[in-house]
C-alpha cells in the first residue's frame, strides 16, 4: 500500500507535536524556581561569573529569543551539561538510553507472546476452568503494579533461589563486550562472546518479566475480549458453513481481526513501560533512561530532565507511527479510510 | 417424480441460555427437504428460520444456544450424532449456507481470495492435493459463475472494496463452490437496494436451476417466494404451522397465521392498505401454552391454550399445524372450522 506517503504525514504532523513538546518543556525549565546560571556554576561562584554565564546562556533576552536559542542547541543535540554526571546530557542519553530500551523491547517479548497466547487460550475454552484461571491471573496482573512484581522476583528468584542474578546488566566478572548498539546482548553476540551473551540474557529476565507483568495481563484480557467477540461473527460461522477446518478458521479468520485491537494496547503498553521503568530500573540497579530521568528530577537537573522528557517524547511518537502502519497493514478498512483522506 | 428426502428434520428444540432463564425458541419443528426440491420459508423476524438452519449446519453458537432435542438428517444421517470430521465434510459439499448479511459474512481483513480459495480447498480430499494455481483458477471460475466482470483483481481485494450487490455475489459465489447438494440462502438480498437484489435473486434462481441442487430459501418477500420455489413453509414463533406445494398456498392459505400473513401483502389491483395480523411475536422467555399463536388468532378455543396441534394432512402435501383441522377430534371444531374456511 501507499506506506512512503501515509510515514511521510505523520512524521510531518510528529515535527508540530514534537515543536509543542519543547515549548512545555522549556516553559517548564524556565518557571521552575532557582536562577539557572546560578545552578550552573554553583553556589559560591562570584556574581560577576554568574552575570558572564547569564549573558553566555542569553538569560538576559525576552523569554521567546531564550526558546530558540534553546532550540537550535537541542536540534544540534546539545542539551547543556548535567548537574548530577557532569557530561554532557547527550553523552548521557546515548549512554542510558540502549539499557532501557533493550529492557523495554525484551520486556514487549515476553508480554505480547505470552498475553496472545493466554488470552487465545482463554478465549477457546471460554467459561471453562482455563478461561477463569486466565482471568483471575491477569485481573491481579493488572492491579498490581510493577515495582511489587520487581522486589517479588527480586526475593524469589533472586536471593531464595539463586536463578537469576539480581544487580545490572552484567556480572561483576564478565568482560565487557565492546559498545556497538548499546544493547549488551546483541553487542556480546557481535563479539561473538556467548559467556557475556548469557550472562545479559539472565540479568534481563528479572526486570523485562517484573516490568511485563502488568501489560501482559491487560493484552491476555484484550485478545481473550475480541476474540470471543468475534467468535459469533457471521464470518466464522460461515467459514464454518463452508467446510474450512476448525483449526484454519480460529488460527486465521479468528485470529487477524482479534489481534488488532491487542496491537493498538501492546504499542501503548511498550512506550508507557519505557517511561515508567523506574520503579524497576531502581530495584535492579539497571542503568536506564528511566532511572536517570527520575534521578534528574529529584536533583533538579533542569538539562537533563529536558533531555529525558524530549527523548520520550519521540519515542512515543516513533512507536505510535509503527502501531498504525501495523494496524493498517492489518486491516484494510483504516489503511484505505487514512488513504482516502490525503 | 419421486420423492427421495434428502433432509429431515423431526422435533427439533433449541433455546438459548440468557439472564434470567431460558429461551425456548424452537418449539419442535418438523421439516423435510427433498432431492432437487426448492422449498420456501417465511415467517416473522424472529420465529427462528436461521436458528433453524445454524442448527442443520452445526454453527449456532453454543452457549448460549443448546439443542434440547430432535433429529436432523441428511441423506438418511443423524447429524448430531455425527464426528466433527465428517460434519465438516458435510458442510460445503453437503450443505452450505448464504447467509443473510453479505458484509457481516465476510471477513473484512482478509482479501476475496484469501476467503475464497481455502473454500475450493477443504472442500474434498481431492481438492487439498490440488496445486495452488489450479486452486485460484477454480476460484475465478467461481466468481465468474456468479457475473462478477474482472475477477482476477476481485481475488486481491477486500471486502470493503465492493458494492454490497458485488459482496453479494461473492458469498453465492463461495457457497456455490463446493457445489452443495442442498444450499440454504437465507435473505439473500436482503441488505440490498430493490434493483440489485432482484438481479441476485434472478441469478440465484438461475445458478441453482443449472446445478439442480436442493434449495431453501428464506426470505420475508413472498413475491420471491412464488417465483423460486416448489414448497413452502410458514413458521411461526419456532413452530412450523402449514406446509404445501407453493402455488396452493397462496391460492388457499389455511392456517389462521398464514391467511393473516397473506392477507398482509399489499396487492396492486383490489386497493387498500393490507391489514397485518395484530399483536406481536410472543415473548421466548414464557412463551405461550397449547399453540404458540392462540393468543393472536381470531378463531382460537379451548384446546388451542391446552394443546400443541400436530401436522394434520388436509390435501395431499398440504399440512397444517391447527386444531381447526382436526377430523378425529369431533363435532365440536367442525363449525369453527367451516367458519374459517368460508
Amino acid at each position: 500500500m501507499k506506506l512512503l506517503p501515509f510515514i511521510g504525514k505523520r512524521a510531518f504532523h510528529a515535527i508540530f507535536v514534537l515543536l509543542g513538546l519543547s515549548i512545555v518543556i522549556f516553559v517548564i525549565a524556565r518557571v521552575m524556581p532557582g536562577d539557572p546560571a546560578r545552578v550552573a556554576v554553583g553556589a559560591h561562584a562570584p556574581d560577576w561569573v554568574v552575570q558572564d554565564i547569564r549573558e553566555q546562556m542569553h538569560l538576559d533576552e525576552p523569554l521567546v529569543v531564550q526558546y530558540f536559542y534553546w532550540l537550535r542547541d537541542a536540534l544540534h543535540g546539545d542539551f547543556g551539561v548535567s548537574l548530577v554526571t557532569r557530561r554532557d546530557v547527550a553523552q548521557d542519553i546515548i549512554e542510558f538510553f540502549p539499557a532501557s530500551l533493550e529492557l523495554a523491547l525484551f520486556a514487549l517479548l515476553i508480554s505480547a507472546g505470552l498475553g496472545i497466547t493466554l488470552g487465545t487460550l482463554s478465549a477457546w475454552h471460554k467459561d471453562k476452568f482455563v478461561d477463569n484461571l486466565v482471568r483471575v491471573l491477569s485481573y491481579m496482573g493488572v492491579v498490581t503494579p510493577s515495582f511489587v512484581f520487581a522486589i517479588l522476583f527480586l526475593l524469589l528468584f533472586g536471593y531464595l533461589l539463586h536463578w537469576f542474578p539480581t544487580l545490572g546488566r552484567l556480572s561483576e566478572d564478565v568482560a565487557r563486550p565492546p559498545t556497538v548498539t548499546g544493547f549488551m546482548t546483541v553487542d556480546s553476540l557481535l563479539a561473538g562472546d556467548m559467556v557475556a551473551f548469557w550472562d545479559a540474557l539472565k540479568h534481563l529476565v528479572l526486570p523485562a518479566l517484573a516490568l511485563a507483568m502488568g501489560s501482559m495481563a491487560q493484552e491476555a484480557r484484550i485478545t481473550r475480549a475480541s476474540m470471543s467477540e468475534n467468535l459469533n461473527k457471521d464470518y466464522i460461522a460461515a467459514s464454518r458453513a463452508f467446510g474450512i477446518p476448525e483449526r484454519y478458521v480460529m488460527g486465521r479468520f479468528l485470529l487477524k481481526p482479534s489481534l488488532i485491537p491487542t496491537i493498538s494496547i501492546i504499542g501503548l503498553d511498550f512506550a508507557a513501560n519505557f517511561s515508567n521503568a523506574f520503579l524497576v530500573e531502581l530495584i535492579f540497579v539497571w542503568p536506564g533512561l528511566s532511572r536517570y530521568g527520575m534521578n534528574a528530577i529529584l536533583r533538579k537537573d533542569l538539562n537533563a530532565i529536558s533531555a529525558v522528557i524530549l527523548v520520550l517524547g519521540v519515542v512515543f511518537i516513533i512507536v505510535n507511527i509503527i502501531v498504525d502502519i501495523t494496524v493498517a497493514k492489518l486491516d484494510p478498512r483504516i489503511g484505505l479510510r487514512s488513504a482516502r483522506s490525503e | 417424480m419421486t420423492r427421495q428426502p434428502l433432509l429431515e428434520i423431526e422435533n427439533l428444540r433449541v433455546g438459548f441460555k440468557v439472564y434470567g432463564g431460558e429461551l425456548h425458541v424452537l418449539d419442535g419443528v418438523d421439516f423435510v427437504v427433498n432431492k432437487g426440491e426448492k422449498v420456501g420459508l417465511v415467517g416473522e423476524t424472529g420465529c427462528g428460520k436461521t436458528t433453524t438452519m445454524k442448527a442443520i449446519l452445526r454453527i449456532l453458537p453454543q452457549p448460549p444456544g443448546f439443542i434440547e432435542s430432535g433429529v436432523i438428517r441428511f441423506h438418511g444421517r443423524d447429524l448430531m450424532q455425527v464426528k466433527d470430521r465428517e460434519m465438516r465434510h458435510i458442510r460445503g459439499q453437503g450443505i452450505s449456507m448464504i447467509f443473510q448479511d453479505p458484509t457481516a459474512a465476510l471477513n473484512p481483513v482478509f482479501t476475496i481470495g484469501q476467503q475464497l480459495e481455502p473454500v475450493i480447498k477443504y472442500a474434498s480430499p481431492e481438492n487439498r492435493r490440488l496445486p495452488r494455481k489450479v486452486i485460484r483458477q477454480k476460484a475465478i471460475q467461481a466468481l465468474r459463475d456468479v457475473s462478477l466482470a474482472d475477477p482476477e483483481r476481485l481475488l486481491k481485494a477486500y471486502p470493503v472494496q465492493l458494492s454490497g450487490g458485488m459482496r453479494q455475489r461473492v458469498c453465492i459465489g463461495m457457497a456455490l463452490a463446493t457445489n452443495p447438494e442442498l444450499l440454504i440462502a437465507d435473505e439473500p438480498g436482503t441488505s440490498l437496494d430493490v434493483t440489485i437484489q432482484d438481479q441476485v435473486l434472478r441469478l440465484l434462481h438461475q445458478l441453482v436451476e443449472e446445478r439442480d441442487s436442493s434449495v431453501i430459501l428464506i426470505t420475508h418477500t413472498l413475491g420471491i417466494v412464488r417465483q423460486m420455489t416448489d414448497r413452502l413453509y410458514v413458521m411461526y414463533a419456532g413452530n412450523m404451522v402449514e406446509t404445501a406445494p407453493t402455488r396452493r398456498i397462496f391460492t388457499n392459505p389455511l392456517h389462521p397465521y398464514t391467511q393473516g400473513l397473506m392477507d398482509a401483502v399489499p396487492k396492486l389491483t383490489g386497493g387498500g392498505v393490507a391489514h397485518g395480523i395484530p399483536g406481536r411475536i410472543p415473548d421466548y422467555l414464557h412463551p405461550p401454552t397449547g399453540c404458540r399463536f392462540h393468543p393472536r388468532c381470531p378463531h382460537a378455543m379451548d384446546i388451542c391454550r391446552q394443546k400443541k396441534p400436530s401436522f394434520y394432512t388436509v390435501e395431499e402435501a398440504h399440512q397444517v399445524a391447527c386444531f381447526l383441522y382436526d377430523t378425529s377430534s369431533g363435532a365440536d371444531s367442525a363449525p369453527a372450522r367451516k367458519e374459517a374456511l368460508a
